[in-house]
């Protein structure tokens, strides 16, 4: 199963980097935005994660919370998100994009039919926040058959036993978390732990690409340079908040925000 | 789909958490899933550990003051004509609510776990009142989320939980009432999971926090069959047992030991919060039809839009004003051993004040839900049909929302 996703960590490995993977929720602050945002940001970013709103979400932090009810509120639907995505992909059609978000939305929807959007407008990955293994098995296993990563996420607190059981069924992209966190919190473990932790996810099968996320911010991003890939999103819906209260154009803003991220990782 | 008999409903669930094959389940962050499974072991060790129970039962009657009353309500019988009205007056125990079974076992659980500190959510503010209480006892430390609206009209029992200690996190976050509360406590959970406990505080969330509360609450359907057999001196031929519905958690309890009985002779009437009568918004997922999807962990019968949003909710009662609803009583419904409907704002309050009328006994807003289609039903019934409507809340908390609807002269509050 090859795709995008694994085209952007070659290329940032023959680079000898990370590769950065940013999140952004898709309607903030508006549809037209998150679309200039994402072809913005682009330049900068390896692979683009795209936050699928909801408003009972259990991991979220405030700074996603607060873009995800700015989202809504605007009246994004489904829809619309694969509308943006659909344009996006029109011109940087080799640049890989994650949704990311809650099940009850791909179930309301429909998983297959689901998916055959996805399929169609170019997404690449998907991240389901709770549907953890074994949950997701069935549904992992159709995103293979449409050539789409099913994403897992590894915690902290994820036993060893279990970890072995996920990575034999993982995608060859996984999702480490740094700490016993929502989105967005301040890092509590040190990045030599989180480096250690990090690496006996690798030892079980080294050939996955997997990120490390949560935490992790212009200050903190430096230090775990030795990851496959690190994602950045609170720290930019912070910025796309922020520019709204201070009546500045968050396009502008937020690209500048992953400019500099990309160059701490250079 | 099938009811088992012989099975406790709690323990019916499939290997991943579904009852039915469909409602339930642990949709959770990969976070969570160790402290679950933790608590899953823990709590399948103890349920049937003779030790553990001995000790519940210990703080059951010492603490919590078990059993609570089975009174005859003779004059409200008289005033409707027909079945016989009867309540279990739970609002008897400690605290004034059925929400003190299950916080009692949750600290005893965090104790056990070796926590130091519990968390929990509240809609109503018994189920953090209870938490704090039962905190206090415990030796715990305790964070109650409560949804700001909520804090505003329940605030008797705001007060009684910073007594207790316990700090009041107030959430801010969408309609600001217990579905907001609960999402907010369950994103504190994953980032404290490792030294913190968390109470769900009703028959909702991933499933191990719905077999908790259930067996907790299971405290009241205990009582009540063992008062039926002194009163009756068996269990009645018709008997129909009316309870309010939002989570779940009094209801689900009012009704497990009958859960084996014939439903034409034992009949359990779920009734949901139909919000204001003027209003399309509602508290009645079963009631109204609403489609399955997932909310704080649970496949369930829950209020959305097509898109899988949430949709607000309205009712006057805070404690059944939420949008899901138990995966226990999407299960009973579906194999139909129960039976739901609901009751509006007005209905409630009109209930509200025809008990009061004539009994010495002050419900809630959320049993009076409950009187208010026992009522109705009663008038149709013959006079040896046994209805028993369960009390499960005192209105102490209710006092401005009450005195604001009413007028004072209805409302006596010591």
């Amino acid at each position: 199963m090859s795709n995008l996703i694994n085209f952007a960590f070659k290329k940032a490995k023959q680079e000898s980097r990370p590769a950065l993977l940013t999140y952004i929720v898709a309607g903030d602050n508006s549809k037209k935005n998150s679309l200039k945002i994402l072809k913005s940001i682009s330049k900068y970013t390896d692979i683009l994660e795209l936050g699928v709103p909801h408003n009972a979400l259990v991991a979220d932090g405030n700074q996603i919370q607060t873009s995800a009810y700015r989202a809504i509120k605007n009246g994004i639907k489904l829809k619309d998100i694969f509308y943006i995505v659909k344009e996006f992909k029109k011109r940087e059609h080799l640049k890989p994009i994650i949704l990311m978000g809650y099940y009850n939305m791909v179930y309301q929807y429909g998983e297959n039919r689901f998916l055959s959007m996805c399929k169609k407008v170019g997404v690449d990955g998907l991240i389901l926040v709770d549907l953890p293994w074994p949950e997701n098995k069935a549904f992992a296993n159709k995103c293979k058959k449409k050539s789409i990563y099913f994403i897992q996420l590894l915690s902290p607190t994820t036993t060893k036993k279990r970890l072995k059981k996920i990575i034999n069924d993982s995608h060859p992209m996984n999702y480490f978390i740094s700490m016993l966190s929502t989105t967005g919190g301040k890092l509590k473990t040190s990045p030599r732990e989180i480096l250690m932790n990090y690496n006996k996810i690798k030892k079980i099968n080294s050939r996955i690409n997997t990120v490390i996320g949560f935490g992790i911010t212009e200050k903190t991003i430096k230090s775990l340079k030795k990851a496959d890939g690190l994602v950045v999103g609170s720290a930019i819906c912070k910025e796309i908040t922020n520019s709204i209260k201070k009546r500045q154009n968050p396009v502008i803003n937020v690209t500048n925000v992953v400019r500099r991220l990309k160059n701490k990782i250079k | 789909m099938k009811l088992k008999k012989k099975i406790p409903v709690i323990d019916q669930a499939d290997k991943l958490g579904f009852w039915g094959g469909k409602f339930g389940g642990n949709f959770c962050a990969e976070t969570l899933k160790k402290p679950i499974e933790d608590l899953e072991m823990l709590f399948n060790k103890l349920k049937n550990n003779k030790n553990f129970i001995n000790e519940r039962d210990k703080y059951f009657k010492d603490w919590i003051g078990v059993p609570t009353r089975l009174i005859k309500l003779n004059n409200l019988t008289k005033h409707v004509g027909g079945a016989q009205i009867w309540s279990k007056v739970v609002s008897d125990a400690n605290g004034g609510a059925h929400k003190i079974y299950n916080a009692t076992v949750h600290c005893l659980l965090a104790k056990k776990a070796g926590k130091k500190f519990i968390i929990g959510d509240t809609g109503a503010g018994y189920a953090g009142k209870m938490l704090s209480m039962s905190a206090k006892k415990f030796g715990l430390k305790c964070k109650i989320f409560m949804g700001a609206k909520d804090i505003k009209r329940q605030q008797p029992n705001v007060k009684a939980i910073k007594k207790n200690g316990a700090q009041v996190i107030p959430v801010y976050s969408g309609s600001q009432t217990l579905v907001d509360a609960v999402s907010e406590c369950m994103r504190y959970w994953v980032a404290n999971c490792d030294t913190t406990h968390m109470a769900v505080g009703s028959t909702v969330g991933p499933s191990i926090f719905v077999r908790i509360c259930g067996w907790s609450t299971s405290q009241i359907s205990r009582e009540l069959y063992i008062q039926l057999q002194n009163e009756f001196g068996s269990i009645p031929k018709k008997l129909k047992l009316y309870n309010c519905v939002g989570g779940g958690s009094s209801s689900f309890g009012f009704w497990n030991e009958f859960m084996d009985y014939d439903k034409k002779q034992v009949e359990f009437i779920g009734v949901e919060a139909g919000g204001p009568a003027k209003s399309k918004k509602h508290a009645a997922p079963l009631t109204y039809g609403s489609k399955i999807g997932i909310l704080h962990g649970a496949a369930q019968y829950v209020n959305q839009n097509n898109d899988g949003q949430i949709e607000e909710t309205e009712s006057i009662s805070a404690g059944l004003d939420y949008p899901g609803v138990s995966p226990l009583h999407c299960f009973l419904k579906d194999v139909k051993r129960a039976r739901y409907t609901a009751a509006t704002d007005e209905d409630a309050l009109k209930a509200f004040k025809l008990v009061t009328k004539y009994e010495n006994l002050r419900p809630s807003l959320e049993p009076s839900h409950a009187f208010s289609v026992a009522i109705n039903d009663a008038k149709k019934l013959s006079k040896n049909t046994i209805v028993v409507v369960n009390s499960c809340g005192d209105a102490y908390k209710d006092k401005a929302i009450l005195e604001k609807k009413l007028g004072k002269k209805y409302v006596k509050f010591n």
